[in-house]
């Protein structure tokens, strides 16, 4: 601990932060641009300069920039001195000469830093009469809008999007007044981080896109905490509402796994929820909608029929328990193939029964050296590539940390850092877009990556390693790293894979080392549905209802044309007596069933999730909406206890905790629904809520009473608490003064730490000192061929629904069918030939595209896209 | 004639008029406010919106009769009808011509003082029974105005009566047949207007009622005919007062011969009538603790002085 | 006791004096340019619409009585898709005016808007928007700002240098 003095004041403060850090940490409101929590200084807008005194004595003082002075003891600066006033006003009046009057029409207005930091620091009155700079603007694809002219030149996106991320595209150009931000030709941003510039950017030169097509300012969303659908990491989002259609998604801050930023696939992802396909009405197959159908279904169960139910990965765990509940255990079925059952059920054994710790996404970022087996994680969960970046330049790091430069120091750090990698070593089958930053890559086919991940383990385990040069350098730089993580997942759909990255870790860790093991899985509770128990995958449903077909299947959340082949997916469904389908949008299993009941989305329901590493996070229903969709779980309930009105979730969730100890901890995940800060709820909308007397007047001019929210403590109006909130239960962030992203300041203990009250989640899964992997070699792949068909994934186009987002949708590429050049040229097909492969339960037809990364004996086929849905990887085959 | 049917057609007569003159009131003291504020007042229901009062009074008979469930039912009906009743029982000894009087009672003036002090029960049952704070406090502070102007009221009178030697009406005009009692009871007569004024809870003492503190005070939770029998008896109130004034200390039906005797009366009473209205238009309302000190260290020793001066005088002439 | 006597005189006078009372409807009161009645929507000096559907007036306007949703054209202009007033709500503080920045929004002096059924003061945009620029002549927002909507190019508003060249290398 140092002590510092500001405006005389004495502090205690942590050690080696800098002053700008301590300032905002004590609540001190002082104003910056350049510097970001996650990005650090490097003093460049000159936005946070504050008088710095060498002692008591010292009356003088002198101009420096908080961000860039070290809070050591005895520093000593002012705030409020009058010549460090009036230098910041001056300095943000020279940043606003160019500064357009766009406010009205401008996306950031109203949770804009620029117009927060302006009237903090008094300047209020433009001086300059000359005439304003300008910029042509860029499209910059479906995802970011570019608005030029607002700039202020503080460099936040380049050193986000360049040096944070990793991005290739995007830069800083011309000189002077004409610094100019963007591409250097107009085009879609590649990186898949680009939506965090909208965040990143202090005002609006970048905004959000999809929220511009159905503008609404942050004051009049009705927001609540919600956790991103769209992959197994399970980062943390605010989604926002209003008139009834999810406007936007934002990062929730959770400095134990996404921290300040999202994907592009979490963040663009969301607009499925409004599409016109949704399901929004109980329906009965040839009869009128209304909810009779749903009186036919209780009556239907009533009789005790024999019932099978298809749980979902994509459901939270509460509607897959309550589904459990209503068929019972024993009939109780995974809407998930075979393999990715045995992938995912494998990755828990793993982590719970293995020796090593999975770290959190946010500890990723720690580690030294990485070795990436098998999985293309910026595809398949874009966050954790996001923090093996991030892990790369640890090493390197130390070496500045070496010459005494301060932890917080980015232009410094940098300066010594240069291009310099840290030991990162990826062997997948194909190409990833860590290929940047990897010291060492290869490339096979499934077999090939297991041996080589075993010769790496066996390497390890003796000391000395034997084979490729890849494998000696693998296991010379894990042996010297002292925080080794190994990172590995579901994406080649092999259970071979995963328990040789458990392998490998479990020798790092018999090593001595203090070694992380990373999995990346398919959905955003395939580890929930996993810790359920034992479940049969879809396959055994199948079977089950062709031998006895006087059964009503419930399927929950599941389009079994996309988990299954067309073929069986409709014997299936043509075998059940009953079919009853809760789900949210239309697909290609909702014209083919009995009843459907319109179940809500993350923003039209209450549940918990289990991400990854085995931490449940609960979302938060963000409005109710005015048609009769229901959370799962509620339909089931009522299902369960022939009612009318489903119990509240709390009585869910204990029921739930009581039938399945492994879930015991969730009972404290959040605060219960009765829970009050005084008397209050938490308010979704802000205080400055608009237009509550008029919104609906065209419908009616006598106002409806406000929906009541009994399954949480969040109320669906702005009245309440408007403080800090349980951290769990954070609707938005606002404080005085403080509109726009930045005031997540006052949410934390201390800046970029923990949130008040500690980051929300719970980790369900610790390691077992003493567990051990059992690996017993490879096992065989179904069908004969010279070829294996494996997965590609894209982060635009894997998820089942991010996929269906327009925005997203634009850029999902074509499907196509990836094999070597020498393959092509073997074989004789050209570029874009369409050519028909033929896969166990029926064949596909594509068009070739070429990839020099791509073994010899390898195809790949995207994953889930519309014409390759149903397919289960991996796969042997042969081309004609 | 026959003295039954005379006596018959005064009753019906005093009822009748009484009951209208109040109504009409309704009508004068809108329009005179409206004079007096440079207004034209009512203007659209007839020639000079005389039929006002008609059109408030189908407007008020063929409201909802609402009775809150919160009330004490039995007193929430029965406290508008006491000041009615009260009113018009005092009406019975006012002598408005030479043997024009229901009841030419020998202790007159005590009936009149004992049926005010009745007329206090209204204003504390209905404050009481609607069971709202806003009417108990109105019905407390009407309470506690009228127990105290009603010492001086009594009081005030005490002058007249020893100078008269009588409680009764008609002796107490015959004998100003000389002299009206203003001139030698001035003191007495500004002590009895004042008291009046507060007994009748009218502007600017119509503290138990205060709008813009009570929200209407005691009749806050009146509605339909109820509350126009508070508002009828309002003006009965004022009527009373006038004619009692007039009686007391303005002869009573004496005049120059020109006119009939009922006129003169008429004329008076009118008179005192506008003034209430004029006081209306111009004071504004006291602080509650004004009014009391008001009336406990200012007007009863005035009163006391009156009567005290009064008797020595007329010892001393006798 | 004077003063109040005084007072009783005075008001008993202006039983004589002129009476003030108009009687409307036979008669109108005259009401100033900035009475606070009726609320417009207002067009720019080109004949379009002159909100922008910033949403100011609605954050501001204390009884919560506007509401609006914004939208594009194809230009990029933004505009209110739907802009609502219920004016069984309104006060007619007139902040909602304060607080345009476009002098889209304007209170008239017109306060004739009774009606028998409550539903009927809902007025959407066809009801608020008139052809004329209202009070205030010849602003047009999208002049200053520094947007391109197809009212100006970029670098061609009021008070705007031509755009830059990123690529030149001159000083």
């Amino acid at each position: 601990m140092a002590k510092v003095y500001i405006d005389n004041k004495e502090y205690e403060v942590p050690e080696g932060k800098n002053m700008l850090e301590v300032c905002l940490s004590l609540g001190l409101d002082l104003t910056y641009f350049c510097w970001h929590p996650a990005m650090d200084s490097v003093g460049a807008c000159r936005q946070c300069a504050v008088m710095a005194y060498r002692d008591e004595n010292d009356t003088r003082g002198r101009l420096t920039m908080a961000c860039m002075m070290d809070a050591v003891d005895g520093a000593r600066i002012s705030i409020l001195d009058d010549r460090s006033k009036e230098f910041r006003a001056e300095n943000i009046e020279s940043l606003m000469i160019n500064h357009p009057h766009d406010c009205a029409v401008c996306d950031e207005g109203g949770e804009c830093h620029l117009q927060d930091m302006t009237i903090m620091s008094g300047h209020n009155y433009r001086r300059y009469r000359f005439k304003k700079r300008t910029h042509v603007n860029q499209d910059l694809g479906p995802f970011v809008k570019h608005e030029m002219n607002r700039c202020i030149q503080c460099y936040r996106c380049v050193r986000f999007y360049n040096d944070y991320a990793g991005g290739k595209d995007f830069g800083v150009f011309a000189s002077s007044g004409r610094v100019f931000f963007g591409r250097s030709e107009e085009g879609t941003l590649e990186s898949e981080f680009s939506g965090n510039l909208v965040e990143v950017c202090p005002t609006g030169v970048f905004t959000d896109k999809t929220l511009h097509k159905h503008y609404t300012r942050k004051w009049d969303l009705t927001s609540a905490p919600s956790v991103c659908q769209q992959c197994a990491v399970g980062c943390n989002t605010l989604s926002s509402e209003r008139y009834g259609k999810i406007r936007r998604t934002m990062t929730r801050y959770n400095g134990d796994v996404n921290g300040y930023f999202l994907c592009d696939r979490g963040r663009f992802g969301y607009e499925y929820v409004n599409d016109e396909k949704r399901l929004t009405r109980v329906a009965q197959k040839n009869q009128t909608s209304g909810l009779d159908a749903f009186e036919a279904i209780k009556a239907h169960l009533a009789t005790k029929p024999k019932m099978i139910g298809i749980g979902s990965p994509r459901a939270s765990l509460e509607s897959n328990f309550m589904l459990r509940q209503l068929v019972g255990a024993d009939n109780f079925y995974l809407g998930i193939n075979k393999i990715e059952a045995e992938v995912v059920k494998s990755v828990y054994d793993v982590l719970q029964n293995g020796k090593v710790r999975t770290p959190s996404l946010g500890e990723v970022e720690n580690y030294d050296t990485v070795f990436v087996l098998g999985e293309d994680v910026t595809n398949t969960a874009p966050m954790i590539a996001l923090g093996l970046r991030q892990a790369s330049r640890t090493l390197p790091k130390e070496k500045a940390f070496a010459l005494k430069i301060q932890k917080w120091n980015d232009a410094a750090i940098r300066e010594v850092v240069q291009d310099d990698k840290g030991p990162f070593f990826i062997a997948t089958p194909y190409a990833t877009r860590l290929e940047d930053i990897a010291t060492g890559v290869h490339y096979g086919n499934t077999e090939d990556l297991v041996n080589t991940a075993m010769k790496v383990a066996e390497g390890i385990a003796k000391g000395s390693s034997a084979g490729s040069d890849f494998i000696k350098e693998t296991v010379e730089a894990l042996m010297a790293s002292k925080k080794p993580l190994i990172v590995s997942g579901s994406g080649m759909m092999s259970q071979d894979i995963i328990l040789a990255a458990a392998k490998i870790a479990e020798s790092l860790q018999d090593a001595g080392k203090d070694v992380g093991i990373v999995y990346a899985i398919p959905e955003v509770n395939s580890m929930g549905t996993a810790m359920m128990g034992n479940a049969g995958a879809l396959e055994d449903a199948m079977q089950r209802t062709a031998e006895d077909k006087n059964t009503t299947a419930i399927v929950l959340e599941t389009d079994l044309y996309y988990r299954a082949d067309e073929a069986s997916a409709t014997s299936f469904l043509n075998n059940c007596n009953h079919v009853i389908l809760l789900d949210s949008m239309e697909n290609s299993t909702t014209p083919m069933v009995d009843y459907i009941l319109p179940s809500g989305t993350f923003a039209e329901s209450d549940g918990t999730c289990v991400n990854n590493e085995g931490r449940a996070q609960r979302y938060y229903q963000v409005f109710k909406p005015n048609n009769d969709m229901l959370s799962s779980w509620a339909w089931l309930d009522m299902m369960i206890n022939q009612t009318t009105e489903a119990r509240p979730f709390d009585n869910i969730v204990s029921e739930m905790t009581t039938a399945l100890p492994v879930f015991s901890a969730i009972r404290d995940l959040a605060p219960d629904a009765d829970f009050r800060i005084g008397t209050q709820k938490i308010p979704r909308q802000t205080h400055r809520f608009s237009g509550r007397t008029s919104s609906a007047a065209n419908i009616s001019v006598h106002e409806e009473k406000p929906p009541v929210d009994v399954d949480s403590p969040l109320s669906y109006t702005m009245e309440g608490y408007h403080g800090n909130p349980p951290s769990a239960d954070i609707p938005f962030y606002w404080a005085p003064g403080w509109n726009s992203v930045q005031s997540i300041n006052k949410y934390q203990i201390e800046v970029g730490g923990p949130l008040h009250g500690g980051n929300p989640g719970v980790r369900l899964i610790e390691p077992n000192k003493n567990g051990t992997i059992q690996f017993n070699g490879r096992k065989d792949i179904k069908g004969k061929g010279q070829f294996e068909v494996l997965p590609s994934w894209l982060i635009y186009g894997s998820g089942e629904m991010s996929a269906q987002s327009p925005a997203v949708a634009k850029r999902v590429p074509e499907a196509v069918i990836t094999m070597s050049d020498k393959t092509m040229a073997s074989k004789g097909i050209s570029e874009h030939q369409l050519i028909k492969i033929s896969h166990p339960k029926g064949e596909i037809a594509l068009p070739v595209h070429a990839c020099s990364s791509v073994p010899d004996n390898v195809l790949l086929v995207p994953y889930g896209l519309k014409n390759t849905m149903g397919i289960q990887f991996p796969f042997n085959t042969d081309l004609e | 004639m026959n003295d039954t049917l005379f006596h018959i057609l005064i009753i019906v007569g005093v009822l009748l008029g009484s009951v209208t003159i109040a109504a009409g009131l309704i009508y004068v003291e809108r329009k005179m406010l409206a004079v007096w504020q440079q207004r034209k007042g009512p203007n659209r229901v007839g020639p000079f919106g005389i039929f006002q009062v008609l059109a408030d009074m189908v407007k008020i008979f063929f409201k909802e009769d609402w009775i809150p469930p919160f009330v004490d039912k039995k007193l929430f009906i029965v406290a508008p009808t006491i000041i009615m009743l009260t009113i018009l029982m005092s009406f019975a000894i006012i002598p408005f011509a030479p043997s024009w009087v229901v009841a030419d009672l020998n202790i007159g003036l005590l009936f009149v003082l004992a049926m005010s002090s009745l007329g206090a029960y209204t204003i504390i049952l209905a404050g009481w029974s609607s069971n709202n704070k806003y009417s108990l406090l109105g019905g407390v502070r009407g309470a506690a105005q009228m127990i105290s102007y009603e010492v001086f009221m009594g009081l005030s009178i005490m002058g007249v009566v020893i100078q008269t030697g009588s409680f009764r009406l008609t002796d107490i005009v015959e004998a100003q047949q000389n002299i009206w009692f203003v001139i030698p009871q001035f003191i007495g007569f500004i002590i009895f207007l004042i008291a009046g004024v507060a007994e009748t809870h009218r502007l600017p003492f119509d503290l138990p009622e205060a709008e813009s503190e009570l929200i209407a005070g005691f009749h806050s939770e009146y509605s339909g005919m109820k509350f126009g029998m508070f508002f009828v008896g309002e003006y009965l109130g004022i009527t009373l007062v006038s004619a009692l004034i007039t009686v007391l200390f303005f002869g009573g039906w004496l005049g120059p011969a020109f006119l009939p005797p009922i006129i003169w009366f008429l004329i008076k009473m009118f008179c005192f009538i506008l003034f209430f209205v004029l006081l209306r238009a111009t004071l504004p309302r006291p602080r509650y603790d004004q009014l009391m000190s008001y009336g406990w260290k200012l007007l009863l020793p005035l009163a006391l002085l009156n009567v005290l001066v009064t008797g020595a005088i007329v010892l001393l002439n006798a | 006791m004077f003063s109040s006597l005084r007072s009783l005189w005075m008001v008993f006078l202006k039983m004589f004096s002129k009476r003030v009372t108009i009687e409307y409807p036979e008669q109108k009161a005259y009401l100033a340019p900035r009475w606070r009645g009726r609320i417009v929507l207002t067009r720019d000096p080109d004949g379009n619409e002159r909100c922008v559907a910033c949403n100011l007036c609605a954050a501001v306007c204390p009884t919560d009585c506007i509401s609006l949703q914004a939208t594009e054209d194809e230009n990029d202009r933004r505009y209110p898709d739907y802009f609502r007033i219920n004016f069984s709500r309104c006060i007619f503080c007139g902040l909602c005016e304060d607080a345009c920045p476009t002098y889209a929004i304007q209170l008239i002096p017109d306060f004739e808007m009774g009606e028998y059924n409550r539903q009927n003061l809902v007025y959407e945009k066809e009801d608020l928007l008139i052809s004329g620029m209202g009070k205030y002549h010849g602003y047009s927002y999208y002049e200053q700002a520094g947007v391109a909507v197809g009212v100006k190019p970029k670098g061609g508003g009021e008070n705007e240098l031509d755009p830059v060249d990123v690529r030149t290398l001159l000083p």
